[in-house]
């Protein structure tokens, strides 16, 4: 792998793989509501599930960030549960209800969680009633965000697999990218393939439904993202066919990424460097501005968005960190083999979770920086351990050479906080009251 | 099913789960799916606490379901016995866990575990957050306190406050100050602070002090039944609401310890010409109906405005803030669906909204300032510095909360008299707020607005039209009270039966509801 200098003698592809039980501390699919809704303009999340579904998409988001936005959720009762209403008449009705109130939607989806799971409504087939009602003004598609099914960053990928089949069809050769981008994240990286002459680029979501184009076997597909894992299969069921790599991480991630797809278009070697040479530099210098404060350090990662491999190989490989210990909800080994590769071996993988036991080891190990969710922060913070919380990571633009720098920096940041403020740093204080 | 956008209540359990953070050396078993545990970063976050809350989840997933999910239960108890020991365990379920009926109370028997076990039923699809916080805590109460003798010299327990409360934590300080000034010692704080070993000796305690009827009131009045110990009905918010308070506590105790009122400023702030300028303000009052209440009694009797509207989101409540309305002369709302209060704030064109967060958002969106008076929190909700709303000190914060978001004083003048000032821009804002804009951007549209526009940019249902000349004049009025001005005038123009309003009518209007 020549975008790779620092590969490994050995990576962590063989390494055995911890599977734990009990008590996970992440978020569920809904979760991944609260960027789709910013990302399709046209779509509207219809959330059928309890107050706590309700609860945690404003919570998680933050109080009410946006003034109207583009999910609800339409709370079960007990009414509803005891049948004295019919679930889907009273889905209907909403849904008349917000329709008509929102001319702006035109793809409607229908997210399942726990409740709706236990109780079995079948939302799919009230998505193929509604549409056949709403059509063509409207789409209606149904996945579940269910926390019994999908860990948070999952729900993305349920999404997308769920839009996958009502894609056009298209024999034309195009590269489909899927996984959300931040909007100026996918301009960049349409340039980056445009000058490299790879025009017909489609990405999965759209920015709308009218934008979408088919796709069938002369479609070749990227992933933008590592959670991707059915949207991947639900591709390949129509045809596409995937382009492996590492992910487009830091400059060398971005590299590799790109030129998989430019060796599967045919991009001449000169045209490639001629197009890369410059934001490649560009990213080595942000990145090594921060890999001073990384070089040496060692990191743990609990699990969350299944972002941590490819993150993890990023640090090892680009900044000089160490990995003691990955952990992932889940770990798809056809998706994020190539990054395991690259990972010297060493660190504990570990997939699924029971946190007080991974708690200890993380207090064992005193990582120099602790990848972890908002619940676990402060908490660790005030072990006197360094904290950075991992949904910055897929809130913020990471992605790519222009934003390698301000990845490398959500890592060094909380350490320089760490030494500016020592001197005062509390490490234990006296509970919260 | 009701399709909600923003709720100002969690579920149930995410009531008991602020109850068993507050307490210490309490443990609870939640049995619930992967992901309900999110509501750990509500006080690992916005309360930045630095442990996190004691719950355990038992995370069960699509694959448990068909097999044995009450297993994951027992373990999770177990587990969580082992592992952190506490002096009791509250054990329930979600909103998912209740639908699989496991009945945690049942199997958390059949463990014996060496400590007391309570059983939570919190209907998760009929009841809400401050609910489940209240029956929470009365079960606690009611499972471990017992009747006592009393304690030599006169004390009270204080009955309420939680984890993630409205300045909780500040209130419970300045309360224990002010009744140790009345010569009563604080016996049990809870839950907030308080073991379960605390709330046995609950019985003890001469009375109770109800500071958060929203989560005390059901212990309080079990404990009066039971105990025989009286409760205060006064919740002690504004200088009105504490001297009450303090006729209470003293009616009740017969103590009668002076209290120090030096360090009470806001009657004479409040009193002092430069808040002539708050004189019969607008305000619309919304919240959970304690702060309402007291927050109401405070905006009329103490700073001097016209309260008009006000509701609460807590239906339990709604009896009471009717009669508040009533008393105040307009229609109680009680809602918990966020555009029902928009709405609502939309149609009285306040020129100040005491709310929640969630107006704060409103208000944002509408232009009226507001100052956050009620929980749901918000991390800024959590100061670093002391601020109670309780007690003389908790007028105090109450008045500069409040006054903060309007423009002061003369500024309101200055802004009246030279409107097209550029320093006094309207987009502006009041002078002591950032994001100012930049004149730059705002001197080319000038020009512009002096050419009548085609299409009046007043926007109204569509039966009365704005002239351009009395839209350009409209324009001309400051931005805190133009939404009044603007209503008013179209107000005005319909009783007249007049379908465009022009220079005049807005001056005719202006001149009719003059005082």
């Amino acid at each position: 792998m020549k975008d790779f200098p620092n590969t490994p003698a050995k990576g962590c592809g063989d390494t055995p793989i911890l599977k734990e039980r009990g008590q996970r501390e992440v978020f569920c699919g809904l979760t991944g509501i609260i960027w789709l809704h910013r990302k399709m303009q046209d779509a509207f999340f219809l959330v059928v599930g309890s107050r706590t579904c309700a609860h945690l998409l404003q919570s998680a988001a933050g109080v009410m960030i946006f003034a109207e936005p583009r999910f609800g959720t339409a709370i079960l009762e007990e009414k509803d549960l005891a049948g004295l209403a019919d679930a889907n008449d009273e889905l209907d009705r909403e849904v008349e209800r917000l329709l008509s109130r929102r001319p702006d939607i035109k793809q409607l989806f229908l997210v399942g969680s726990c409740p709706s799971e236990v109780i079995k409504l079948d939302l799919s087939r009230a998505a193929e009633r509604l549409s056949e009602r709403y059509l063509p003004d409207v789409r209606v598609v149904n996945f579940s965000g269910s926390g019994i099914e999908t860990t948070f960053t999952q729900g993305e990928d349920t999404c997308l697999a769920a839009m996958v089949p009502n894609l056009p069809h298209s024999d034309e050769r195009s590269l489909l990218v899927a996984g959300a981008l931040p909007d100026v994240v996918e301009d960049q990286m349409r340039d980056l393939l445009s000058k490299m002459g790879i025009e017909n680029v489609q990405v999965l979501p759209a920015a709308n439904a009218a934008s979408e184009r088919g796709i069938g076997p002369n479609t070749v597909f990227a992933l933008a993202q590592p959670f991707l894992g059915e949207t991947h299969a639900e591709l390949i069921r129509r045809g596409c066919r995937h382009i492996t790599a590492p992910f487009p991480f830091g400059a060398q991630g971005t590299t590799a990424w790109l030129r998989a797809i430019a060796t599967e278009f045919g991009v001449p070697d000169d045209l490639f460097e001629q197009v890369t040479a410059a934001p490649r530099a560009r990213a080595e210098k942000a990145i090594a501005a921060h890999a001073q404060d990384l070089n040496g350090k060692s990191v743990f990662f609990f699990p969350d968005s299944q972002l941590e491999i490819p993150l993890a190989r990023f640090l090892s490989n680009e900044c000089g960190m160490n990995a003691i210990e990955i952990g992932a909800p889940y770990i798809q080994k056809s998706i994020v083999g190539a990054d395991l590769d690259l990972i010297p071996e060493g660190p504990t993988l570990s997939e699924g979770q029971d946190v007080d036991l991974q708690l200890d080891r993380a207090r064992a190990a005193r990582p120099d920086i602790t990848v972890c969710g908002l619940g676990l922060a402060n908490p660790l913070e005030a072990e006197g351990l360094t904290t950075k919380w991992a949904i910055e990571l897929v809130f913020t633009p990471v992605h790519f050479y222009e934003q390698a720098g301000d990845l490398a920096g959500l890592f060094s940041r909380p350490m320089r906080r760490k030494a500016a403020i020592k001197a005062f740093h509390p490490n234990r204080m006296e509970a919260a009251e | 099913m009701k399709l909600t956008v923003w709720t100002y209540e969690g579920p149930p359990h995410v009531g008991a789960m602020r109850v068993a953070t507050g307490m210490k050396g309490l443990h609870y078993v939640l049995h619930a799916p992967q992901g309900d545990t999110y509501a750990d970063l509500l006080f690992t976050m916005i309360e930045r606490r630095n442990h996190r809350p004691p719950v355990s989840y038992t995370t069960f997933q699509d694959r448990d379901l068909g097999a044995d999910t009450a297993y994951l239960f027992k373990d999770a108890c177990n587990d969580a016995y082992e592992r952190f020991k506490p002096e009791a365990i509250i054990v329930g379920a979600s909103c998912t866990a209740e639908l699989i009926q496991d009945d945690p109370g049942g199997l958390a028997e059949t463990l014996g575990l060496p400590c007391p076990v309570i059983p939570l039923e919190l209907p998760s699809y009929s009841r809400k957050e401050n609910f489940g916080a209240d029956e929470t805590f009365f079960q606690i109460v009611r499972h471990l306190a017992r009747p006592m003798d009393r304690t030599a010299h006169v004390t009270c327990n204080l009955i309420g406050p939680t984890g993630l409360g409205f300045r909780h934590r500040d209130d419970v300080i300045e309360l224990t100050g002010l009744l140790e000034e009345l010569g009563v010692t604080v016996n049990v704080c809870a839950p907030m602070g308080a073991t379960p070993t605390d709330i046995t000796t609950l019985g003890q305690a001469h009375f109770n002090v109800l500071m958060y009827p929203e989560t005390g009131e059901m212990a309080a009045r079990f404990m009066e039944r039971e105990f025989g110990q009286p409760f205060t009905k006064t919740v002690p918010i504004g200088v009105g609401a504490t001297r009450d308070f303090i006729e209470e506590v003293r009616a009740i105790t017969g103590q009668h310890g002076d209290i120090d009122e030096s360090r009470l400023r806001m009657p004479w702030w409040s009193a002092s010409v430069d808040s002539t300028y708050l004189t019969g303000k607008r305000v619309f009052i919304f919240g959970d109906a304690t702060h309402v209440k007291t927050s109401a009694r405070i905006a009329r009797d103490e700073m001097g405005f016209e309260v008009v509207g006000l509701g609460c989101y807590n239906r339990e409540f709604a009896r009471d803030i009717r009669a508040l309305g009533k008393e105040y002369g307009v229609e109680a709302l009680i809602t918990d669906d966020y555009l029902d209060v928009e709405k609502r704030i939309e149609e009285l064109a306040p020129e100040m909204i005491l709310g929640t967060q969630m107006e704060r958002h409103i208000g944002k969106r509408l232009g009226i300032p507001c100052a956050v008076i009620s929980a749901p929190v918000h991390v800024q909700d959590f100061p670093a510095r002391y601020s109670p709303q309780m007690g003389f000190e908790g007028a105090n914060v109450i008045f500069d909360t409040w006054i903060h978001p309007l423009v002061m004083g003369l500024e309101e003048h200055l802004l009246a008299m030279f409107r097209e000032d550029f320093e006094f821009h309207d987009d502006n804002g009041a002078s002591h707020h950032g994001g100012k804009i930049d004149l730059r951007d705002v001197a080319p549209t000038a020009p512009i607005q002096s050419e009548a526009p085609a299409v009046p940019q007043v926007q109204t249902d569509g039966t009365i039209v704005w002239v351009p000349a009395a839209e350009k004049e409209l324009k001309k009025i400051p931005f805190f009270v133009r939404g009044k001005a603007k209503r008013n005038t179209e107000k005005y123009a319909a009783e007249l039966g007049v379908t465009e309003i022009t220079v005049d009518t807005l001056y005719e209007a202006k001149a009719h509801y003059a005082r």
